[in-house]
């Protein structure tokens, strides 16, 4: 398990590591009556006849940070373009704002989706705009902001994710770590409503990573964004999150907060949290007896 | 082939076509509100337009060239060289100069076309413009699609005034036709309508050739294998469609 946090003596020496910020203190549990912004409501859903969820529930409330984890083909990216439209559930609903998303008309979508900030696992940006223009081009598009106001949004976007200095770079010419940076920016900078993140921290180095769990920490806490974080890293997501749910197996097995999960006596939840290959989740592909496999091949 | 086969067949191409022409009515009614940005669809012309023109130029200049070495083989036997103006007009304007243009911009900004609006979809770029609320049909493809429409009449324009001036070279210069009567009888025998019909069928082509890269684009699979089958579909999509337009057009015109 990655141990994000160095833990310091007050001479400064290092103590060790903590898989919470120790000045940090633990998220709350969700507050019974808090507004639920997301709503999935028994949601089936199969990909070329493979069932991906079978009766799905989960709620997202308003103004806190949801966190959804599962392991690796559990349908993590597959529910989140459920929420935001790009997919209809077989069977179920999908409520976003109350409004059910299969009955939303074209137009109706697409003003949904100017309250929404999703920041993608590739970054997604723009390959024929340089960064300043990927962080403005929403905001060109749906407002005729004035060019020296647009400058000022866009600065303190880029400000805000350290790449104020890189705005004038190609997106070829950045690492995978600013770009997901960059479009972290992008996806703040009309000022959402809800955000959600596709696992945010894969594959950036700890510094990077630590800035992204901050970030999202901050936005939440100082602009009251509500936000839907998908990953498997649970280091990261346990120090931020305020509600989890672990899917497997088409289903939420368990939810509650961090710390519930890790408290749990499920073997599935365990094996998630302790990264074991041993228990409910096969780790093996299904696949014929491995001795046999090997005689057929010496087997002429 | 089997009766069973040859129904799936008939099927699957029904079901295609009647997929292009869904995808070509919206991608018309999203041609209105991408030409309030004109900085994009001339930034397009350009990438289908002016970076297809040397090879445009290139293959005027060879195909002229040679049209006048066979068509002064030819009108030699019948004493009539100095119709070689003629023929290479009528031959480039009306026949030459669009299909051959068509075919190459077909693999040359096709090809272009369909990779990089394949991988903006593979690398989650339109669904990116998806949730930012921006219709990639709008910003993406309707600017492509006219870029091409436009470029294609213009560039089978170039094909032609190079190719006369090769056929005109090596007519001339080399063959040794009297050049006023080169440029003379092909002024006298080349009408308003056949300058008209190579216009038109270039439009057709390119209106064509810029739907079939858009679509397959658009619609290819988000992998690098299915990006490439993509492309490949626009060049043989595009050269068939090219040759069957071109046989109705000019039954159109005769």
């Amino acid at each position: 398990m990655r141990r994000p946090w160095k833990v310091r003596q007050p001479d400064g020496a290092l103590r060790g590591w903590c898989v919470t910020d120790p000045d940090k203190p633990a998220p709350t549990p969700a507050p019974a009556g808090a507004e639920v912004l997301i709503d999935v409501r028994g949601v089936s859903y199969a990909i070329d006849g493979h069932p991906v969820f079978d009766g799905l529930d989960l709620t997202v409330r308003r103004g806190r940070i949801t966190g959804i984890m599962g392991p690796s083909g559990t349908g993590k990216t597959t529910l989140l373009r459920l929420m935001t439209a790009q997919s209809a559930p077989d069977r179920g609903q999908v409520l976003v704002w109350g409004r059910d998303l299969a009955t939303l008309k074209s137009a109706e979508v697409f003003a949904m989706r100017k309250r929404i900030g999703m920041l993608f696992q590739n970054g997604a940006l723009l390959t024929d705009l340089d960064v300043f223009e990927n962080v403005a081009f929403p905001v060109r598009e749906h407002t005729d902001l004035p060019e020296p106001l647009l400058r000022t949004l866009v600065l303190t976007k880029l400000q805000a994710v350290g790449l104020r200095g890189a705005a004038d770079l190609a997106p070829a010419e950045l690492s995978g770590g600013m770009a997901r940076r960059v479009a972290l920016a992008r996806a703040i900078v009309m000022d959402p409503e809800l955000l959600i993140y596709d696992e945010p921290f894969v594959g950036l180095d700890p510094i990077s990573r630590g800035m992204i769990v901050r970030l999202i920490r901050q936005m939440n806490e100082a602009l009251g964004i509500t936000s839907v974080v998908v990953s498997h890293d649970v280091p990261e997501l346990s120090l931020i999150a305020h509600d989890s749910y672990l899917l497997s197996g088409g289903r939420v097995v368990a939810a509650g907060t961090p710390q519930d999960l890790r408290d749990s006596s499920l073997a599935v939840v365990r094996q998630f949290m302790e990264g074991s290959a041993e228990g409910p989740v096969p780790f093996h592909y299904p696949a014929p007896d491995y001795f046999q496999s090997l005689l057929a091949v010496e087997d002429p | 082939m089997s009766a069973a086969l040859s129904d799936a067949l008939f099927t699957r191409s029904v079901r295609k076509l009647g997929a292009v022409a869904l995808f070509f009515w919206r991608l018309l009614a999203q041609c209105g509100p991408a030409l309030a940005r004109p900085r994009l669809i001339v930034n397009q012309i350009y990438n289908a337009g002016a970076r297809s023109l040397v090879i445009i130029m290139l293959s005027g200049l060879f195909v002229g060239m040679v049209l006048a070495l066979q068509g002064f083989d030819l009108l030699q036997r019948f004493g009539s060289e100095e119709a070689l103006g003629t023929a290479a007009a009528l031959a480039l304007l009306k026949e030459l100069a669009p299909v051959i243009t068509a075919l190459l911009f077909a693999g040359r900004a096709g090809t272009s076309l369909t990779s990089e609006i394949g991988l903006m979809r593979a690398t989650d770029q339109l669904t990116a413009m998806q949730m930012m609320a921006v219709d990639p049909l709008r910003y993406i493809a309707a600017p492509r699609f006219l870029g091409g429409v436009v470029a294609m009449p213009l560039l089978g324009a170039v094909f032609s005034i190079i190719g006369l001036f090769g056929a005109q070279l090596v007519g001339v210069k080399l063959m040794g036709v009297d050049r006023g009567a080169f440029w003379s009888q092909m002024q006298s025998s080349v009408g308003l309508k056949d300058v008209v019909e190579g216009v038109v069928k270039s439009a057709v082509f390119g209106l064509a050739c810029s739907l079939i890269a858009v679509y397959e684009g658009y619609y290819a699979e988000p992998t690098a294998a299915g990006v490439g089958l993509a492309t490949t579909r626009t060049v043989v999509a595009s050269s068939v469609l090219i040759l069957l337009l071109d046989y109705v057009l000019t039954a159109c015109f005769i």
